[in-house]
């Protein structure tokens, strides 16, 4: 009895005891839900499982990567969906980064009026709604003239309330070959940037990385595309009817999904690199002038570095909430992921597979990201040794 | 299995009203209903016509009626309702997971709603059917010109699935803007974002007539894509039930037919039709059978009004809607309106 008492009381046992406790509570409360949800709708005749994915959808989607119809399976349907979510976050994060960091330097700039206007615009960004600046920027794309009145920017691109319509490159084998070129040329800058870095590490003597890099990125794919005689053709939009056929277009959608999270997410990134560039004591920056640095070194080698350790981490969040963000497109008709699954859910009345397979989806693709921005933040983060 | 219940697992979490419902409460709608006091019924959030709330926030449309129908059968007053005001995507949830009694939301009764989704239907309140609003402007004549068009849509019913259909049988393309808010669709239709908007015609009438300076500067095509007969709802399970939401519909269809109004109703008790005397209750047995009062069909039409009566306040000669009776006229007058004998 003694013993029990003894057991009961060892820290050790407790940590143990109280650790089961909780995980067998979750499992039961878990299995509860799951199991009276399959309870209940099988009582009320409700069809389960994800049989539906391989149907046939039967609805059109605006705009897809891939070559979809009606005819299509559900399944295709959703990943036509995940695409466009996918594309239209990649592209938003590239540009809220941009525009967040030219935002968050020049709120630090010593000239009054940039200073000002950079403030100016990321409390306002910051402080209004997603939604409504959504909306906001879809009614300016809605106001803009009819196809048969487009404005035609520069010759043979059109902008309306259809979107950008932009000629395309009618494909040709010489540009396969101009893209491998390229490929090796971006390879061949990585080599040039690594060769340039151990260059001044070991000789401590500057290296001309910047227009190297650049001529292997850009010289081999000019070089290939004239040597296989620069085959030039365009696929040229031409209104017929209700609309431009031929090239390319961006959406309206699109173009207002895509200024709104970019803009959004900009004025939280702004903040987040000032905060970083604000935590590296002022002193590191005289200790580099006393050096005799240049100010652009000064930003590269000492301030950037030590900012980064501190804007990584906030920055994933920020890349976070701007994909999940992404699926406000349901308000201004973009077809992304949740639009997409809400159709066939609404279609095949399958809402809890459909729910169960957005949820699964939005955890993977956050999860890669945070996955992508953890390495990345080791590799920045400050060494101490 | 592993994955459904995987899947479930995580489901359950934004199903949770799903969840938490209990297994012991399936079934037994109707005593449910009784015991509350009142009828839950699921509506549209703002349908002009069919479920809106009026400028005094009273709830109004044919829909609604039946509700109301509903409510003054089961205890002799059509105000014992609730209104769960439901957006396309909540309805079926909202019906299956037992928090309505009833959904009487312009839904389209379909062979996959009746099984896959567990529901029963009631007889047909409003025969409607998809088509397509453009502007006057464009000249257009029919439905089968709109060829490379831009089409605006409204998630979350079977129009999406339709227009794709109409399109590939006519062999035409086109391109959807699908955008789930009704005022934003709506705002980009009018700003010419879209070539046409599709939706059920009664829809189409509805919108031209509340949102536009002038309807006449909008055109609705001839062409009807599809066949909806809108129907209101109820969870399968509860059988009494089912026959008082389906028989107090009939009850409205067949006071029209017999020509009794909310205004004659009293004047109607002294008829000697025998049919009328069973519909009134004056020759007791339909109450009886049905599990309600024996005036619950006097108590209807008394506050309710018939079923033309209900049309033509809401979305007919009465309304802003001006929408002719059609197919919603009764059998005897070429319409698709019939109600079985209530004997």
């Amino acid at each position: 009895m003694s013993k029990l008492v003894q057991a009961l009381n060892s820290a050790r046992v407790r940590g143990w005891l109280y650790q089961a406790l909780f995980v067998s509570g979750t499992l039961a409360v878990g299995w509860y839900l799951v199991s009276n949800t399959l309870t209940n709708l099988s009582k009320r005749g409700v069809a389960t499982g994800f049989g539906f994915l391989n149907r046939e959808a039967g609805f059109e989607i605006g705009e897809s990567l891939l070559t979809y119809a009606a005819s299509d399976t559900y399944l295709k349907a959703m990943v036509v969906g995940l695409l466009n979510t996918l594309t239209v976050s990649a592209v938003a994060i590239v540009l809220a980064s941009i525009l967040g960091i030219v935002i968050g330097v020049a709120r630090l700039s010593s000239n009054w009026m940039v200073g000002r206007f950079a403030a100016v615009f990321v409390e306002t960004v910051r402080n209004v709604p997603l939604l409504l600046q959504l909306v906001v920027w879809y009614t300016i794309m809605n106001r803009l003239p009819s196809p048969r009145e487009a404005l035609e920017v520069v010759p043979h691109v059109f902008l309306s309330n259809r979107g950008l319509k932009f000629p395309t490159f009618v494909e040709h084998a010489g540009h396969g070959w101009a893209f491998l070129a390229l490929v090796l040329g971006i390879v061949g800058a990585v080599l040039v940037v690594r060769y340039g870095r151990k260059h001044r590490e070991t000789t401590g003597k500057p290296f001309p990385t910047l227009p190297l890099a650049l001529a292997s990125v850009v010289l081999p794919p000019v070089a290939v595309f004239v040597g296989s005689g620069a085959p030039f053709a365009f696929d040229v939009p031409v209104l017929t009817g209700f609309n431009f056929e031929g090239g390319a277009a961006v959406s309206p959608e699109f173009t207002a999904l895509l200024i709104g999270l970019s803009v959004y997410t900009a004025g939280f990134i702004a903040e987040i690199v000032r905060s970083g560039i604000l935590a590296v004591p002022h002193g590191q920056t005289e200790a580099g002038l006393a050096l005799g640095l240049s100010p652009a070194h000064i930003l590269r080698l000492i301030i950037l570095p030590q900012a980064l350790r501190v804007i990584v981490p906030p920055l994933t969040s920020q890349y976070l909430n701007l994909t999940k963000n992404s699926s406000l497109a349901v308000a201004i008709g973009y077809p992304d992921l949740v639009s997409v699954t809400n159709t066939s859910a609404n279609q095949t009345g399958q809402v809890v597979e459909a729910v169960a397979m957005m949820m699964a989806v939005y955890l993977i693709i956050s999860l890669c990201i945070a996955g992508f921005m953890n390495w990345y933040n080791r590799k920045v983060a400050l060494v101490t040794r | 299995m592993i994955s459904k219940l995987q899947a479930a697992a995580l489901a359950a979490v934004v199903t949770l009203p799903l969840a938490l419902t209990g297994t012991a409460q399936a079934g037994a709608t109707f005593d449910g209903v009784k015991q509350k006091g009142y009828v839950q019924c699921g509506v549209n959030l703002g349908l002009y016509g069919f479920s809106a709330p009026d400028d005094k926030g009273k709830w109004t449309g044919l829909d609604v009626d039946v509700c109301r129908a509903v409510a003054a059968a089961v205890f002799g007053d059509s105000e014992k309702v609730k209104y769960t005001p439901l957006s396309a995507q909540q309805r079926l949830p909202a019906l299956q997971s037992g928090e309505i009694d009833l959904l009487a939301r312009n839904t389209t009764r379909t062979l996959s709603r009746d099984t896959a989704n567990g529901l029963n239907f009631a007889p047909t309140n409003y025969y409607d059917g998809q088509g397509f609003m453009v502007s006057a402007k464009l000249g257009l004549k029919s439905a089968k010109q709109l060829n490379g068009a831009t089409v605006c849509v409204l998630p979350g019913t079977t129009t999406e699935q339709n227009v794709a259909d109409f399109f590939r049988a006519n062999k035409m393309n086109f391109k959807p803007v699908v955008i789930e808010k009704n005022e934003e669709l709506h705002k980009a239709f009018f700003s010419g974002r879209c070539d046409a908007l599709t939706s059920d015609a009664s829809q189409l009438a509805a919108i031209r007539a509340a949102e536009t300076q002038n309807p006449n500067d909008y055109l609705i095509l001839p062409e009807l894509i599809s066949k909806e007969p809108l129907s209101p709802a109820i969870r399968q399970g509860d059988d009494e039930w089912a026959n008082v939401v389906t028989w107090a519909f009939f009850a409205m269809v067949q006071a029209e037919e017999k020509g009794i109004t909310s205004e004659n109703v009293d004047a109607s008790m002294t008829s000697p039709d025998p049919d009328v005397k069973r519909l009134l209750g004056v020759t007791a047995g339909n109450g009886k059978a049905l599990g309600v009062e024996e005036n619950w069909a006097y108590t209807i039409i008394k506050q309710v009004g018939n079923y033309g009566q209900s049309f033509e306040r809401n979305v007919g000669a009465g309304s802003k809607l001006k929408m002719p009776r059609g197919q919603n006229a009764l059998y005897t007058e070429g319409g698709l309106m019939y109600a079985p004998p209530l004997k």
